[in-house]
C-alpha cells in the first residue's frame, strides 16, 4: 500500500479553544490509484492534504498515523521528511499564479527540486526540465521565461511539470484547476490523469468541484466538518449517494437535460458547524433533512455501506449485521424523547 | 528624469576623480613638509581654490578627500546592508522566539542615540577609517533590518514559499533562493540612500576628530580649517570646497536612490514626492 492514513486529526490552536479542522480521517491509496477528496470551503480538505507531508504551520497539532510506503511520516525526522517531500511525494498547489516565484525563471524553479534531490549536474537538470516542459505541453525553449510571461494554463502546466520533476510516487493536487476556465481546466485534468496513469503514480486530488473529481478519480471521499462522511467509487457516489450530505452536494449540481433540477435548485439550509464547537453526534445532524434524534449525540464514523463503499451515517447501519444500531432502536429513542 | 541623470552624472564624475586622483596628485602635493605654496592664500591662477595653512592646494585636497569619503561611505553601507539584511531575513523567517529576540535587539539599537554611540565606539576601537566604518555600520543597520524583516514577512506569506517548502527546501534554501531575490530591489534602494547618510556620518565623525589626522578627507579638512582659524581669517576657500563636495555627493546619492526606487517600484511615481 502506497499511502495509509489512519485516524489523522488536526487541531489548530486558536486562542482558548482549539479548532478541530480534521477529525479521525482514515483512507488508503495504492500506487496508480486516484482518490478525490471533495468538500466545501472550511471542511478541512486542504488541511488534510497538507498534514500528510507535515506542511502545516506550527499552530497545527497533528495526531494519527500517515504511512507512506510503510514509513510513518508523522514520526519521521525533519531531514527524512524533507527528502520524502517532492522526491517521493509532491504537491500541485492551488493558484498557479502565486505558487511560482515571480523573480525566478520557470526553468530555474523546475530545476530546483531536481538539483536538491537528485544530485545531478546543472546540465542534466536542464535536460530533464526540458523533457518535463515538453511532456506537459509547454515549449521546452521557454525555460528562461518568468511566470508573468506565461498564461494561467501554462503556469499550471509548469506546476504539474514541477510536481513530476523527481519522479514521485504520490502527487497531492490541491485544487489544481481553481481560477482556470473550463476549457483549460479540462486540458489540465486530462494531462494530469494521463501522466499519472502512465507513470503509475498515486494521485490524491482535492477539490470542491464534484464534477472535476468524478471525471478524474476512480474513488472519491466527501468531507464535512473535518470528517470523511462518505467514501466509494466516484460514479456510485454521485449517482447513488448513501450519506444525506453527499446527496445534497451532488444534487446541487444542475444536470444537463434534466429541466427539473434547473427549476428546483436543491439547496441546503444552514451553515457548517464551527470547528471550535463540535457536538458529540453527527456534525451534519443539525442540517440533515433525515436526521434521527439519536444522530445528535451518537458519534459517527465510516461504516461499510455496500461493496467497496463506506458512509458515516447511522442510516447505513441496519444493512450490517453485528452493529449495535438499528432504525428500530432509533425510533425507540425518538419516541422516548 | 533629469534629476536622476544629474545624480548619476555627479556620482560618475566624483568616482572618476577619486579613482583617477593618484594619476595627477602626487604624495609631494599632500605632504605638509614638501609643499611650497603660499600659506592660506586666496584662489589664484596657480591655485584655483587657494591654499591651506601649510600651503597645500585646496583643490587637490578636495579631490583626494573624495577617496576616503566615498570609500568609507560605500564600505560602511555594504556592512550595514549585510548586517541589516541578515538580521532582517532571519527575524522575518523565524517568527518564533528567535525572531522576536532579534527585533528586540534591533529596537534597542534604534533607541540608542547614533552619534554618541559612534563616537564612543570609535574611541574604544581607536581612531581611523576602520573604526569609523564599523561605527557607522553598527549605528545604521537597524533601519535596513526592519525594512527587510517587513518585506520578508510579506514574501514569506506568499504561496510559492509554501511550495518551496513542499519540495523539500530547507530554511537556508528558502531564505536565499526565494525570499532574498524578492527583497533585493528594496535593499538596493535602501543602500543608495544609506550611502548618502553614511558619508554624512563619516564627515561628522572625522570633523569631530575621530579620523586619522594623517589622511586627507572632507571631514578632516573641515576640522583642520576650524583648528587653523579659517573662519576668523575669512578663508572661505578652505571651508567651502569640502562642504560643497559633501553636499553635492550626498545629493547625487539621494537623487540616484530616489530614481532607483521609482524604477523598481513604479507605483511610487504616481505620488509626487
Amino acid at each position: 500500500m502506497l499511502l495509509q492514513v489512519r485516524d489523522v486529526s488536526v487541531r489548530y490552536r486558536t486562542g482558548e479553544q482549539d479548532a478541530h479542522a480534521v477529525r479521525q480521517v482514515s483512507f488508503d491509496l495504492d500506487a496508480g490509484q486516484t482518490l478525490g477528496i471533495a468538500g466545501e470551503s472550511g471542511s478541512g480538505k486542504s488541511t488534510l492534504a497538507l498534514s500528510l507531508l507535515r506542511l502545516l504551520p506550527d499552530t497545527a497539532l497533528i495526531s494519527g498515523a500517515v504511512r507512506f510506503d510503510g514509513e510513518d511520516l508523522t514520526e519521521a525526522s525533519w531531514g527524512r521528511l524533507r527528502a520524502v517531500r517532492w522526491a517521493q511525494a509532491s504537491v500541485v498547489f492551488q493558484g498557479a499564479m502565486s505558487a511560482l516565484n515571480p523573480v525566478r525563471s520557470i526553468g530555474q524553479q523546475i530545476r530546483e527540486p531536481i538539483l536538491l534531490h537528485d544530485r545531478v549536474g546543472e546540465k542534466a537538470a536542464r535536460a530533464r526540465a526540458a523533457d518535463l516542459l515538453d511532456s506537459v505541453g509547454v515549449p521546452a525553449g521557454r525555460q528562461g521565461a518568468y511566470p508573468h510571461e506565461l498564461s494561467g494554463g501554462q503556469r499550471q502546466r509548469v506546476m504539474i511539470a514541477m510536481a513530476l520533476a523527481c519522479r514521485p510516487r504520490l502527487i497531492i493536487a490541491d485544487e489544481p484547476t481553481t481560477a482556470l476556465d473550463v476549457i483549460v481546466q479540462a486540458q489540465i485534468l486530462g494531462l494530469l490523469t494521463e501522466l499519472v496513469a502512465a507513470a503509475g503514480i498515486g494521485l490524491l486530488m482535492i477539490s470542491h468541484d464534484l464534477s472535476v473529481l468524478a471525471e478524474t478519480c476512480q474513488r472519491m471521499a466527501v468531507m464535512y466538518a473535518g470528517q470523511l462522511v462518505e467514501l466509494g467509487p466516484s460514479g456510485q457516489l454521485i449517482t447513488d449517494p448513501r450519506h444525506p450530505y453527499t446527496k445534497a452536494l451532488s444534487s446541487a449540481f444542475p444536470r444537463i437535460g434534466d429541466p427539473a433540477s434547473r427549476l428546483a435548485p436543491a439547496g441546503l439550509p444552514g451553515d457548517p458547524p464551527d470547528p471550535r464547537e463540535l457536538a458529540a453526534g453527527c456534525p451534519f445532524a443539525p442540517r440533515c433533512p433525515q436526521a434521527y434524534q439519536a444522530c445528535l449525540d451518537h458519534p459517527v464514523r465510516l461504516w461499510p455501506a455496500g461493496p467497496d463503499r463506506e458512509s458515516a451515517c447511522l442510516r447505513v447501519l441496519p444493512d450490517q449485521p453485528g452493529l449495535d444500531w438499528s432504525p428500530a432502536a432509533a425510533a425507540a429513542i425518538e419516541a422516548g424523547s | 528624469m533629469p534629476s536622476a541623470i544629474a545624480g548619476c552624472l555627479v556620482l560618475l564624475a566624483f568616482t572618476v576623480l577619486a579613482l583617477g586622483a593618484p594619476l595627477f596628485i602626487h604624495d609631494s602635493d599632500l605632504d605638509v613638509t614638501k609643499v611650497s605654496g603660499p600659506q592660506l592664500a586666496p584662489p589664484s591662477a596657480h591655485y584655483l581654490l587657494g591654499t591651506d595653512q601649510p600651503g597645500r592646494s585646496v583643490l587637490l585636497l578636495t579631490i583626494w578627500g573624495a577617496r576616503s569619503s566615498l570609500a568609507i561611505g560605500v564600505l560602511a553601507t555594504v556592512l550595514t546592508m549585510v548586517l541589516g539584511t541578515a538580521i532582517g531575513l532571519i527575524a522575518g523567517h523565524y517568527q518564533g522566539i528567535s525572531g522576536r529576540l532579534l527585533m528586540t535587539v534591533t529596537d534597542w539599537f534604534i533607541a540608542l542615540p547614533g552619534l554618541p554611540l559612534a563616537i564612543s565606539l570609535s574611541a574604544v576601537i581607536g581612531q581611523g577609517a576602520t573604526s569609523i566604518t564599523v561605527a557607522i555600520a553598527v549605528t545604521s543597520w537597524t533601519g535596513t533590518a526592519r525594512l527587510v524583516r517587513a518585506q520578508t514577512l510579506a514574501v514569506a506569506a506568499r504561496p510559492f514559499v509554501e511550495r518551496a517548502r513542499a519540495l523539500g527546501a530547507g530554511n537556508a534554501q528558502i531564505m536565499t533562493r526565494h525570499i532574498l531575490p524578492n527583497v533585493a530591489p528594496l535593499i538596493l534602494v535602501s543602500s543608495t540612500l544609506t550611502v548618502a547618510s553614511a558619508i554624512l556620518s563619516e564627515t561628522t565623525l572625522t570633523f569631530l576628530g575621530l579620523g586619522n589626522p594623517a589622511e586627507v578627507s572632507w571631514g578632516g579638512m573641515l576640522n583642520q580649517a576650524f583648528g587653523q582659524g579659517a573662519v576668523t581669517r575669512g578663508a572661505w576657500w578652505y571651508l567651502l570646497p569640502p562642504g560643497l563636495a559633501i553636499l553635492i555627493v550626498v545629493l547625487g546619492f539621494t537623487l540616484t536612490g530616489r530614481a532607483v526606487e521609482t524604477v523598481l517600484n513604479p507605483r511610487l511615481s504616481g505620488r509626487s514626492g
